[in-house]
């Protein structure tokens, strides 16, 4: 089906059978029960999930094919966020027209960053990007003002032209007139569950770029990629030229990051600059090793683990530890209670920085290959030995 | 003439913090082979070993004055600093005064033991390793690092001041014949450029004229060599390492008073250096010295208004626009060797 065999189609459908219900995965707990603050299940954090999902995808492809580390990604999704508003501002309000300019922009740009950073590999290449990306969040801020709206950021006003779109229409981004934000709850069980509009346009647009995702990495063009990564030399020796397909790779995910802008503008109409700033970029470094480089669910999955993880942590303060540790004898109730709230709360990222170095120390492969690894010991399976040659 | 002796001299402080930081990531990179992102963040723990020595000395004991009474008509409350109990209040007023460049002495041996357990705990398992994993994991570290410092010392940036004597500037002007208040310098920086030159003037002293230095010189040469020579390389570069963190940490001990600390200064400095070490040439000390001070000194002339009304937004971005032509026409940067990560 759709050019895929049969063991791939399966995988698909399984994704997208798991995307399409994840309004029901993400709210396990009743409402009103003492876990219910683990409920991940509403439109916001559901739609970051499908965003930052897309924008780890595209990296993949570029990372986790051709071994290319760019640190630069972010600048991606803020053009991409950047040009969605101006399309909302100047054109219409309707979606489809920002989404597909924010993925021709940032292919663009992408195109000539890609262009120029690529002329180097390794170390050099992650700087060069590094080194690009900070520059545009520097211009973002001070030359493009009129642009970028500089440190306001980017957003809606009542007085933008969108020339095609009628005087009564809706004030907020619109699929043909329906509202993003429309949400229809379903109470069953005393669970409660969220279906908004806006969360299965980004979860549709997301299956798309894992349907696409799928196809490059089973396609010629994808063995390509894996072949610049494993020996450029050797593939030069049998008259290949890598550059294109490299190029080729982060244009591509380029146009996977704008589309993620695209899509955060489309849930939330501002885009501001410190969407490009490198420790954007590198967030979404993270979520593809922590999933797995080089994988086909590995980004999406630890993008999902840490915009999940992220919102739950946050909310874990003192409060709440003391409400669970409070069958402990005092003392020791606040010696516990302060270490927990160490990395809970607003120590958050040192949690993730801490988990990121455990993944890179002892998981290269990331979450997929402890899966894997798990799988294989109960089916009592020789481990594979595992074949994945970081890039160089 | 005036305005461009003010801007070298502008370059030369900023020039000096990154000449030190990329010394130190170059020393790391040309000894062990790693890319160190955690680097800034060493530099970052060194301008809070300042901050911790400078609340550590005010830590005051609290007496009640009877005789004297605050504006609410209570009894005053007299907190008066342990060191200057102990010391007597001209000495203990003095030291705490001094607190930025006594946390120097403070700083090298926390340092050194931080770039020990840094480099035996984690670097060390990943010298086989690609240059991706040790980008990643010690990216990783670089967050832990910041996010420890947040956690502690909070998300402002503390204040720390320089000792009273180096407080306020000096004319140049007066000195080289201009107009006076034309040419004004503050006096720490000035004691910054200078503690930089010596530092770095040691770090190539060391290198250059002991015999540990020799070696460590022949096993950046040829580190395969100098083990079978029977001689125990690996130690001596884990002591670099610890060297080059120290490095890092006075750097940042020192740039205290000139910028406040705040938990993200190191990964500010750390792209910075970065982009120094690669305009420099990766293992090239020298090259990392120059590029520091050249990149210092153009950015200084970049945020010049005159340059700025020809090409607007120069200021921020002169560094990368350097660092990407000069990765683009000479890849080994200014003097890095030939053949070294030239791809």
């Amino acid at each position: 089906m759709l050019g895929l065999n049969k063991r791939d189609t399966s995988f698909l459908i399984i994704v997208i059978l798991l995307t399409m219900f994840t309004p029901f995965l993400m709210q396990p707990f009743s409402e009103g029960s003492a876990m219910a603050q683990f409920n991940g299940g509403y439109p916001d954090l559901m739609a970051k999930v499908a965003i930052f999902g897309i924008f780890a995808m595209g990296f993949n492809i570029l990372f986790g094919l051709t071994g290319y580390l760019s640190f630069g990604h972010a600048a991606f999704l803020g053009v991409g966020s950047y040009s969605a508003v101006w399309m909302f501002k100047l054109l219409t309000l309707n979606v489809f027209p920002a989404i597909i300019l924010s993925v021709i922009v940032a292919g663009l740009f992408s195109l000539l960053i890609g262009y120029i950073s690529l002329r180097r590999s390794g170390i050099y290449f992650s700087i060069l990007t590094l080194a690009m990306a900070e520059m545009s969040y520097r211009l973002a801020y001070s030359v493009f003002t009129p642009l970028t709206n500089g440190e306001t950021g980017l957003q809606l006003r009542p007085g933008d032209p969108r020339i095609l779109d009628a005087a009564d229409a809706s004030r907020y981004p619109n699929l043909f007139g329906l509202e993003l934000s429309t949400s229809y709850k379903l109470e069953v069980l005393n669970h409660v569950f969220t279906f908004n509009v806006g969360f299965y346009f980004c979860a549709v647009i997301a299956i798309i770029a894992f349907y696409l995702t799928l196809r490059i990495f089973r396609s010629p063009f994808g063995m390509m990629l894996r072949a610049v990564k494993s020996n450029q030399n050797r593939m030069s020796f049998t008259g290949l030229n890598p550059r294109p397909y490299t190029l080729a790779a982060f244009v591509i995910s380029g146009m996977y990051a704008g589309l993620a802008g695209g899509l955060l503008a489309v849930m939330d109409p501002l885009a501001g600059a410190e969407r490009m700033q490198w420790t954007v970029g590198g967030e979404v470094v993270i979520m593809t090793i922590l999933g797995g480089a080089g994988t086909l669910l590995g980004p999406v999955l630890g993008a999902g683990a840490i915009k999940y993880l992220e919102n739950i942590f946050s909310k874990i303060n003192e409060t709440v530890l003391h409400s669970w540790f409070s069958f402990m004898p005092d003392g020791m109730e606040d010696v516990v209670v302060s270490f927990f709230a160490f990395f809970t709360g607003k120590g958050w990222a040192l949690t993730l920085g801490l988990m990121f170095m455990l993944v890179v120390t002892f998981l290269p492969g990331g979450l997929v290959e402890g899966g894997q690894r798990i799988w294989n010991k109960i089916r009592r399976k020789k481990p594979d030995t595992p074949n994945n040659n970081p890039a160089e | 003439m005036d305005v461009i002796i003010l801007q070298l001299l502008n370059g030369l402080d900023k020039g000096s913090a990154y000449a030190l930081i990329a010394l130190g990531l170059t020393l790391i990179f040309g000894t062990l082979g790693v890319v160190n992102f955690a680097h800034g963040a060493l530099f970052m723990i060194g301008a809070f070993c300042a901050v911790t020595l400078q609340k550590v000395l005010n830590i005051s004991s609290e007496a009640i004055d009877p005789t004297k009474t605050d504006f609410l008509g209570n009894p005053l409350v007299v907190k008066t600093p342990y060191v200057v109990n102990w010391f007597g209040p001209e000495t203990g007023a003095l030291i705490i005064d001094w607190s930025v460049p006594l946390a120097l002495l403070v700083a090298v041996p926390i340092m050194i033991l931080v770039g020990f357990i840094m480099e035996r705990g984690l670097i060390k398992h990943f010298y086989h390793r690609p240059h991706a994993d040790q980008i990643l994991v010690t990216f990783g570290l670089a967050i832990v690092m910041q996010e420890l410092i947040k956690q502690g010392f909070g998300a402002n940036a503390i204040p720390t001041g320089a000792p009273d004597a180096f407080k306020g500037s000096y004319d140049f002007g007066n000195l080289l014949g201009f107009d006076p208040n034309v040419i004004i310098y503050p006096y720490w920086r000035m004691i910054y450029f200078a503690f930089s030159a010596i530092v770095i003037g040691a770090v190539f002293a060391f290198l250059r004229f002991t015999t540990f230095g020799m070696v460590v010189r022949a096993g950046m040469a040829d580190r395969e060599t100098v083990g079978l020579l029977g001689i125990n390389i690996d130690k001596r570069f884990t002591i670099m390492f610890g060297i080059a963190a120290a490095v890092a940490g006075i750097a940042g001990v020192m740039y205290a008073p000139i910028n406040s600390p705040n938990y993200h200064m190191g990964m500010d400095f750390l792209v910075l250096s970065f982009v120094v070490v690669v305009v420099g040439g990766m293992g090239s000390l020298p090259g990392a010295v120059l590029a520091g001070f050249m990149l210092g000194i153009l950015e200084s002339f970049a945020s010049m208004n005159e340059v700025k009304n020809i090409f607007p937004g120069i200021d921020q971005i002169i560094i990368y626009l350097t660092a990407i032509i000069i990765l683009l026409v000479r890849p080994r940067g200014l003097m890095g060797k030939r053949g070294v990560m030239e791809d």
